[in-house]
């Protein structure tokens, strides 16, 4: 099966400045896909060299086999995106600024997809409006609708819910979810790591215009991430016994919290052993573990060093 | 929620079309700036020179002003909103960010050119139509050639939506363009003979007026109307052409590399 989007050895500057530097990676069809990165690491500039908004430096996109160069009208038909700028057009209401987008793509107004589109997206109220005229909220998902109404294989969603109140984005990301569902595929970029780590199949980090990091979601946050075992003493300690120096341990509250890192890659039955035999007397245990957040944080900041 | 895998037959024209109806939507929308405005400028032109000034004006031997200088009004109102259209429209989309929505689409370099080029000479063409139609008030044309004075009308609109596609490319800002307007074509309209034939000027100004590229459009189109002017219609009809030609080139380059439109 062809991959909805394949990028090899991309590289584009700004005046000198490389903004991405030799990337690649794919992403697979009925996927969700996650592209994150601090500020400025290269996200956005790649989704626009993908779309046809940036020019490629060297290197090239495919779109379910097209060539987004040479094959770029067949490329763009397969692709809707949701802009990371609010783009406004005043001169036209919502409805007839959705009936014309379609056309652009080359398919004729499907006026129940169409309808579809505004029911799910609560822009029914709306539709005489002009855009400028919109709350923030509306104003994105009608960027939303615009980005679907040709019904694209793979839609691309740069920062879609940056600005969005709490549950306008969970609304979005139920219909993301749906959409998905029904086989778009959905490469995404967001700043709300917990909803990259919920929402995405695969993730990749981006940093300095470099790929940093590429994996399933769950094993990116398994492998990187740090758990940790906080136990309460019934005694305080008043030193830390050398059985534990492997898993890293600290002592805090005056002696009466014990804090042990716990390893990502075995059990844990070798520790439970150890504490038993070493009658510390644990009143209470909690566990704790890192999410996507310190990842990011472990990885960027790893690449700043 | 139907399916997403249900995309409909590709149409190759459905862009070009599409986009064609937008621009064209754009202005008629606002028609009381892009239509009257400049209906009522011309008219009220063609009243001081057809209804006031012009009956103690002769500049053209058996022809009385208004006849000599409403096909220069005419051509006026062409070239100016041809250019503003393309011009507006296309910095508009630039300066907004709207002009992305565009650029992620399968809209080819030539349908995007073409598209923005006919709604531009619609709404210069429009205007002149009016401008005409208004003009019969005042004075009656003879009509020698108006199938050459239709060519000549045609050539000046597309001309100048090329020019105007150049100048939004080009303009940094509002400022900028509004340069392009003021201090270029409008020195240029007026000094190419809208309001008088270059023949009645001295030396050297009469010869500079013949590096007025405006002057060769203005005065091929009063030539096909009035069966007379200042140079042959054929020198005034292919030194329009060439310029014509080199201004789609140009356009054409600047909007198939994406210069100022993709980063």
């Amino acid at each position: 099966m062809e991959k909805a989007l394949h990028i090899e050895n991309l590289s584009k500057s700004f005046a000198s400045v490389p903004a991405v530097k030799d990337l690649s990676f794919d992403i697979e069809q009925g996927e969700i896909f996650g592209l994150l990165g601090p500020n400025g690491a290269g996200k956005s500039t790649t989704i626009n060299m993908v779309s046809g908004i940036s020019r490629i430096d060297a290197g090239r996109i495919s779109a379910f086999g097209f060539d987004n160069r040479s094959q770029y009208q067949q490329t763009r038909r397969m692709l809707g995106v949701v802009h990371q700028e609010i783009v406004i057009d005043n001169f036209f209401t919502i409805d007839l600024a959705l009936k014309l987008h379609a056309g652009y793509y080359g398919v004729e107004d499907d006026p129940k997809w169409r309808q579809e589109l505004i029911e799910r997206l609560d822009l029914g109220p709306h539709l005489g409006k002009v855009m400028l005229t919109l709350s923030g909220g509306m104003k994105r998902r009608f960027m939303i609708a615009k980005a679907l109404i040709h019904r694209p294989r793979l839609l691309i969603l740069d920062e879609p819910t940056a600005g969005v109140d709490v549950e306008l984005r969970h609304n979005l990301w139920e219909f993301v979810r749906e959409i998905n569902r029904n086989g778009t595929t959905i490469l995404l970029t967001t700043h709300y790591l917990e909803e990259a780590e919920q929402m995405c199949d695969r993730i990749a980090i981006m940093n300095h215009g470099e790929l940093v990091a590429l994996e399933p979601t769950r094993d990116l946050v398994r492998r990187l991430s740090r758990r940790s075992l906080k136990l309460w003493l019934d005694k305080p300690l008043e030193s830390i016994p050398a059985e534990l120096d492997s898993y890293h341990p600290r002592l805090e509250g005056h002696g009466r919290q014990l804090i042990l890192c716990l390893p990502t890659d075995s059990g844990v039955s070798e520790l439970l052993h150890q504490l038993s035999a070493l009658h510390l007397g644990i009143n209470d245990f909690e566990t704790d573990q890192s999410g996507l957040e310190d990842v990011f944080l472990q990885l960027t900041r790893a690449g700043d060093a | 929620m139907s399916s997403f895998n249900g995309q409909g037959v590709f149409k190759p024209w459905l862009p070009f079309t599409t986009l064609l109806r937008k621009e064209v939507l754009r202005f008629w929308r606002v028609a009381s700036q892009t239509l009257l405005t400049p209906i009522i400028t011309a008219s009220l032109y063609l009243f001081v020179f057809g209804a006031t000034l012009g009956e103690r004006i002769n500049v053209l031997e058996g022809f009385n002003y208004a006849q000599f200088v409403i096909p220069g009004l005419i051509l006026m109102g062409v070239i100016n909103n041809a250019f503003a259209n393309c011009s507006s429209s296309l910095f508009m989309s630039r300066y907004l960010g709207g002009i992305v929505d565009l650029l992620v689409t399968p809209v080819s370099p030539p349908q995007f050119i073409l598209a923005y080029t006919l709604a531009a000479m619609l709404r210069g063409l429009l205007v002149g139509l009016v401008t005409w139609l208004i003009s019969t008030l005042f004075a009656e044309l003879p009509w020698q050639s108006p199938l050459l004075a239709i060519l000549m009308a045609i050539l000046a609109s597309f001309l100048f939506a090329q020019f105007g596609l150049i100048a939004a490319i080009y303009a940094k800002n509002f400022d900028t363009l509004s340069m392009y307007g003021n201090f270029l074509i409008l020195p240029l309209i007026y000094l190419g003979g809208v309001f008088y034939p270059i023949s009645i000027l001295a030396a050297p100004w009469s010869n500079l007026s013949y590096l007025n590229p405006l002057f060769y459009l203005i005065d091929g189109f009063r030539h096909a109307i009035l069966g007379v002017g200042d140079t042959s219609f054929g020198v005034a009809f292919g030194v329009s052409s060439l310029l014509a030609a080199v201004l789609f080139g140009w356009a054409a380059w600047l909007i198939g590399s994406g210069k100022s439109l993709r980063s």
